[in-house]
């Protein structure tokens, strides 16, 4: 039994590493902590982004930190401006890496809105 | 009344107080970091009068101002969103001419929330008609249904919209009296662009309102009233 288990942990733990090492580099551009910790906001971000577009929506309530506006305002990255233009953007990068295909982008901005101003002033 | 009794009621009084103490600040705390999320009011009903008598034949700025607010293309085309136009209109008798814009009339009863099999029509508490783009499946019966052909469909992918107005291909769209600006308190693009102050926005409901005082004294109408859709959008001198 006893061997089992070690047969086990010497399994698991070279498993762990390495889905570590192949996770991918993400592009934070800003980074930094506005709602919650970072691990409770890979598990749980969709559900409070589908929360809150039903708030806001259909009850105009609008949060400004709960914003999906506002996630893109500090994750874009610093380089393009974008959180889904390149293999390690924010959201594009890891969402790649974990095959679910998001469709957010179709209808909002990928972009910070100051990138866009910038652009339609050009 | 026994001294234990006289303690125990010191000792909840004490603790009460205390919690009191320590929960308030970190109340005040989620109220100021959230800022205002007030939901839409019913008691609000949004709504515009629109003097034709001022809205110069010609003039587009209000039309400009939604494509540049919304970031529409400000084509034409059958397969382009409009969700204002001009138009001109003439009386064959008498000759008499008009030039009015129009769009989305926000109605009280909406045919397109009536038909919309999926509820992504729908009309918000303060009286805006809205398409939520996240139920929105593209069947198009709403813009069958309304009389003023007042919605779009997106035929074509987009790029790089306004990140206050989400639009996208597959869903219909229509004028939303800028709800995001009327959240930030603002009136909407077009009777703010228009020079003549021919658009006037505000609150139908409230008595004081500089709107409601202008429908009560001058005469107003709503189009296709014989539908009796209680459009929130007013006409005047038509």
């Amino acid at each position: 039994m006893r061997l089992l288990v070690s047969l086990l942990l010497c399994l698991c733990i070279p498993l762990a590493w390495a889905a570590e090492a192949n996770a991918p580099k993400l592009d934070i551009g800003k980074g930094g902590q506005c709602v919650k910790d970072t691990q409770w906001m890979r598990k749980n971000h969709m559900h409070m982004l589908r929360h809150q577009r039903e708030e806001t929506v259909r009850k105009g309530i609008r949060v400004e930190q709960d914003a999906l506006k506002n996630c893109v305002e500090c994750h874009a990255s610093l380089q393009d401006d974008s959180v889904v233009a390149r293999e390690d953007s924010f959201c594009s990068g890891c969402h790649r890496y974990a095959a679910v295909k998001i469709d957010c982008f179709e209808c909002h901005a990928s972009k910070r809105k100051q990138a866009l101003a910038n652009k339609e002033a050009k | 009344m026994s001294e234990i009794d006289t303690q125990r009621r010191q000792f909840l009084k004490t603790s009460a107080g205390a919690a009191a103490i320590a929960i308030a600040p970190g109340m005040m705390l989620i109220q100021t970091a959230h800022g205002d999320t007030q939901a839409a009011s019913s008691k609000v009903r949004w709504g515009m009068l629109i003097d034709t008598a001022q809205c110069k034949e010609g003039c587009n700025d209000c039309v400009s101002a939604c494509n540049k607010e919304n970031g529409l293309s400000g084509k034409t085309g059958p397969t382009d969103s409009q969700w204002i136009r001009k138009i001109e209109i003439k009386d064959i008798s008498s000759g008499r001419g008009l030039s009015l814009p129009m769009m989305c009339q926000h109605c009280e009863h909406p045919p397109c929330v009536d038909v919309c099999p999926t509820n992504a029509s729908f009309k918000r508490a303060d009286g805006i008609v809205l398409v939520d783009r996240h139920r929105c499946i593209g069947c198009r019966y709403c813009m069958m249904a309304c009389p003023y052909k007042a919605r779009s469909f997106v035929h074509e992918p987009l790029q790089d919209q306004n990140p206050d107005v989400p639009r996208g291909k597959g869903t219909v769209e229509a004028c939303s009296l800028c709800v995001h600006r009327i959240d930030k308190g603002q009136i909407p693009a077009c009777a703010e662009a228009c020079q003549n102050k021919a658009i006037l926005f505000g609150d139908l409901n409230d008595a004081n309102s500089e709107i409601a005082k202008k429908i009560r004294s001058v005469a107003s109408v709503q189009i296709r009233a014989d539908l009796q859709l209680n459009t929130g959008v007013r006409y005047q001198g038509l």
